[in-house]
């Protein structure tokens, strides 16, 4: 098999450096940083840390151009004529190093080559553990996930206390630019936000839930089947929407609509209003629950179905009395799924829903959500270690732990409470 | 007992009435939606113009094609139309009726065109939004003069000026040709698109490829074991994180941590696919397990290795599913936007991209920064920038449901 000795031999000419490469582009952002750092002059580093950040990305940037180096200012001639020997060396040292491994590792696998070798089963393990690697990178972004989020907001409580985020009622964080000013340290009381965000949930989830869980219904017991092939595609392209439309859609019309209607019957209404914006996160909801329990509905045996139709039940109520208790645990863990993407939905309240924390009950009023916040801190320029920053990620640890635990307890109920038929 | 049986049926018909009308009352709101968007977004697609003639007898090649004054040339072309206003201060108000851009356009025209130079020529120039939407009769004149953006003076001269049967509305070529600009009537969605297109092909690239392999991996490979059911937990688990939460691994990981440039499309490819991955592996393995296992033992039976039946049997059998599955995690890729956000493609960014590390924002992003703006008159951009996202979505949608028809083989 001619085919597998020559693909034994490249796999092994390719991979391995192949990793290697990834390895270097990996560290070369560190590498860099750390190969500029002896080079900042004593006037930068008086300037301060804005001043170390900027000099350095220009010495990154401009590394292998003389000119610029020189021209800038920030670097002596013969600094810069060092600093350009020393990454370019960096740079032969790792391409020589790829070549000679790839060059070794392919002369070693060629000379093992022979008549007998058996050259598929050796390329196939190695394919074999190539994509058990791809697997892993599942898992690799989980990591990524919960180390990044713990990381940044490890440092985020060494500079605001625990309980002042999680049970502070108060949340504004602004830091002023001056440390005499008022209100200069900023807080942190993330309550008003979560109350925002469930608000907004509970309206939505007051839409979609009704109307999602009678579409189901509908869908899966009434309609004929050519109503069912024309009224399915209408929800499919209500989730199909991207959440940007939805938002813009919210802020748009049926903000000031809410607005109006409001003040008609003379109530004040916040053009921001809560209920806006969850009313449409409810209309972009309607699909999952409703596409989610029409599933359940459907695997509930036909045998009960028509054993209650035989015994005289109407249709309505075989759904109530048999259908629906038998697909509950389906249909909770449905709800509580959607109840998760109306927490972790970002666009719509972005657009739609206001900026200052009110700690509210009341779907009249403007309130902010987690997303909102993440967003508002984290779009635009911003330093890194500001506690206004850091503050997103430790709001992205509890939406991503509070989804997390919504989703595991959707999976269990599922797996605890699922009747089976045999 | 006949009062019960009606009371029974009043119910059951109850009943039935709900589930119809709650069905009913989502395709309204897909309506209202889709017809509100379409009604905004008319005046988006026009936009009025006025031939002004341009003197440029007076000028020959020696001045050098880029520093003849076009801007002078525009004005006094425009003030010929109004003898009477002298007042330096409407004079630059009378100016401001006319885009900024004509400046621009007028010079590139030049440029491309140097015959033009000494001669007498009739150029197309744009109005700015707001004398567009007042042609367009979304300017409430009956309003008292200072809660309109034109005073009365300007309506006078807008009116005069279509007297003079010079000016036309014609299609507005920017909204689809151009990349984002401060000014409304200049400002298109082609930058934004391109960026979208961009950024999917990285997705694309790299979930593609990991995801089927991750699948047939899981699927045919895998012994069942601890780490083996830990990484099926993680992948339905990470299906199922809400979007922003890759924004901020992004953010972290690839910018801070990597130290990637921001605005760029391909760390924007890097976080979507990651968001894409699950999608991708949990479609690939439903439509391997489709396969009928006869396949894969004949094959085995054959003398083909546990390699060869996946690639040469199982996976072509599988392919129309895998691409549908494929389509449907892009197409929601191409629509997300809370993730690009946070890794900085939300910039203003008026080029049009053309490589992965050309600052770029997205399609959805472009709508966000659009509906954010306070000129009225990208209201309407805004809409049409939705249509179009909405049309590109159902196409791409449409293109799985059609693959899949096609080629989905029944076993």
């Amino acid at each position: 098999m001619p085919f597998y000795h020559g693909l034994y031999v490249l796999l092994w000419a390719i991979l391995i450096p192949f990793f290697l490469i990834i390895l270097f582009l990996t560290f070369k952002a560190n590498y860099l940083n750390y190969l500029v750092t002896p080079y900042l002059s004593e006037e930068t580093i008086s300037l301060g840390s804005d001043e170390i950040i900027y000099v350095k990305s220009f010495l990154i940037n401009n590394i292998s151009n003389l000119n610029n180096l020189i021209n800038s200012g920030f670097i002596s001639e013969a600094d810069s004529n060092s600093l350009i020997e020393k990454y370019q060396n960096s740079r032969l040292i790792s391409f020589i190093s790829v070549i000679v491994l790839s060059i070794v590792l392919s002369f070693v696998s060629y000379r093992k080559l022979s008549v007998r070798f058996d050259a598929r089963r050796r390329v196939e393990s190695i394919l074999k553990f190539i994509f058990f690697i791809f697997s892993t990178l599942a898992v690799l972004t989980t990591i990524g996930i919960i180390f990044s989020l713990i990381f940044e907001t490890l440092r985020f409580f060494s500079q605001v206390g625990f309980f002042d985020f999680v049970f502070g009622t108060h949340w504004s964080p602004q830091t002023a630019i001056r440390e005499d000013q008022v209100g200069s340290s900023g807080s942190f009381g993330a309550i008003p936000l979560f109350t925002g965000t469930l608000l907004i949930t509970a309206v939505a989830m007051s839409i979609a839930a009704p109307l999602g869980l009678y579409s189901a219904i509908f869908l899966s017991q009434y309609a004929k089947p050519k109503t069912r092939d024309f009224l399915k595609p209408i929800l499919e392209i209500l989730a199909g929407i991207p959440t940007v439309v939805y938002g813009f859609f919210a802020a748009l019309t049926v903000g000031p609509f809410v607005r109006s209607c409001g003040e008609y019957i003379g109530l004040t209404v916040a053009s921001e209003s809560a209920l806006a914006a969850g009313l449409v996160m409810g209309i972009m909801i309607i699909p999952y629950v409703s596409s989610l329990s029409d599933d359940v509905m459907t695997a509930v045996p036909l045998s009960l179905r028509d054993g209650s139709l035989a015994l005289g039940a109407t249709q309505a109520e075989t759904v109530k009395k048999v259908i629906i208790p038998a697909a509950l645990p389906g249909i909770v863990s449905a709800l509580l799924l959607a109840i998760s993407r109306a927490i972790g939905e970002t666009m719509i309240v972005v657009m739609a829903a206001g900026l200052a924390a009110n700690l509210t009950a009341n779907p009249l009023s403007a309130v902010t959500t987690v997303t909102v916040q993440i967003v508002t801190l984290l779009v635009g320029d911003q330093e890194f270690d500001s506690a206004k920053t850091l503050a997103a990620f430790a709001l992205g640890l509890m939406l991503f732990v509070i989804t997390l635990a919504l989703n595991v307890f959707a999976m269990i109920i599922v797996r605890r409470y699922r009747e089976r038929y045999e | 007992m006949n009062k019960n049986f009606s009371k029974r049926h009043k119910a059951e018909n109850r009943f039935k009435a709900y589930g119809f009308f709650s069905l009913i009352l989502a395709a309204t709101m897909l309506a209202i939606i889709v017809g509100s968007m379409i009604y905004r977004s008319i005046p988006a697609y026009t936009n009025y113009t006025i031939d002004l003639e341009i003197n440029m007898t007076e000028i020959s090649l020696e001045d050098g094609i880029d520093d003849i004054n076009y801007r002078g040339i525009i004005r006094s072309s425009l003030f010929s139309f109004f003898p009477e206003v002298q007042s330096r201060s409407d004079k630059r108000k009378l100016f401001k009726l006319i885009s900024s851009s004509a400046t621009y356009t007028l010079r590139d025209f030049v440029r491309e065109n140097p015959s033009y130079i000494g001669k007498k020529f009739y150029f197309n120039v744009l109005f700015t939004d707001d004398s567009d939407l007042f042609y367009k009769g979304y300017v409430d004149i009956s309003l008292p003069e200072d809660e309109r953006r034109l005073d009365n003076k300007e309506i006078t001269w807008l009116n005069q000026l279509d007297g003079t049967g010079l000016v036309k509305n014609k299609i507005s070529k920017n909204l689809f040709l151009n990349g984002d600009s401060r000014e409304p009537e200049v400002a298109g969605f082609w930058g934004a698109t391109i960026g979208s297109l961009i950024t999917i092909t990285v997705t694309l690239l790299l979930s593609f490829p990991i995801g089927v392999l991750t699948a047939i991996y899981l699927e045919n490979f895998a012994i069942k074991n601890r780490i083996t059911d830990f990484i099926e937990v993680n992948i339905n688990n990470l299906a199922a994180v809400p979007s922003i939460i890759f924004g901020l691994l992004g953010l972290a990981v690839f910018i801070n941590f990597f130290g990637m440039p921001r605005s760029v499309p391909l760390v924007g490819g890097l976080v979507l696919s990651l968001m894409t991955l699950p999608t991708i592996i949990i479609a690939t393995r439903t439509s391997l397990q489709s396969v009928p296992p006869s396949i894969r033992e004949a094959a085995l039976a054959m003398g083909a290795s546990e390699m060869q039946v996946v690639f040469q049997h199982l996976l072509p059998s599988a392919m129309p599913g895998i691409l549908t599955g494929t389509i449907i995690g892009l197409a929601r890729a191409f629509g997300e936007s809370a993730p690009l956000l946070l890794i900085g493609m939300v910039a203003f960014i008026v080029d049009i991209p053309a490589t992965f590390t050309d600052p770029a924002t997205a399609l959805p992003v472009q709508i966000y920064i659009w509906a954010d703006s306070p000129e009225r008159a990208f209201v309407a951009k805004t809409s049409a920038a939705t249509l179009i996202l909405i049309s590109l979505l159902v196409l791409i949608n449409l293109a799985a449901v059609l693959l899949r028809k096609r080629y989905e083989v029944k076993w």
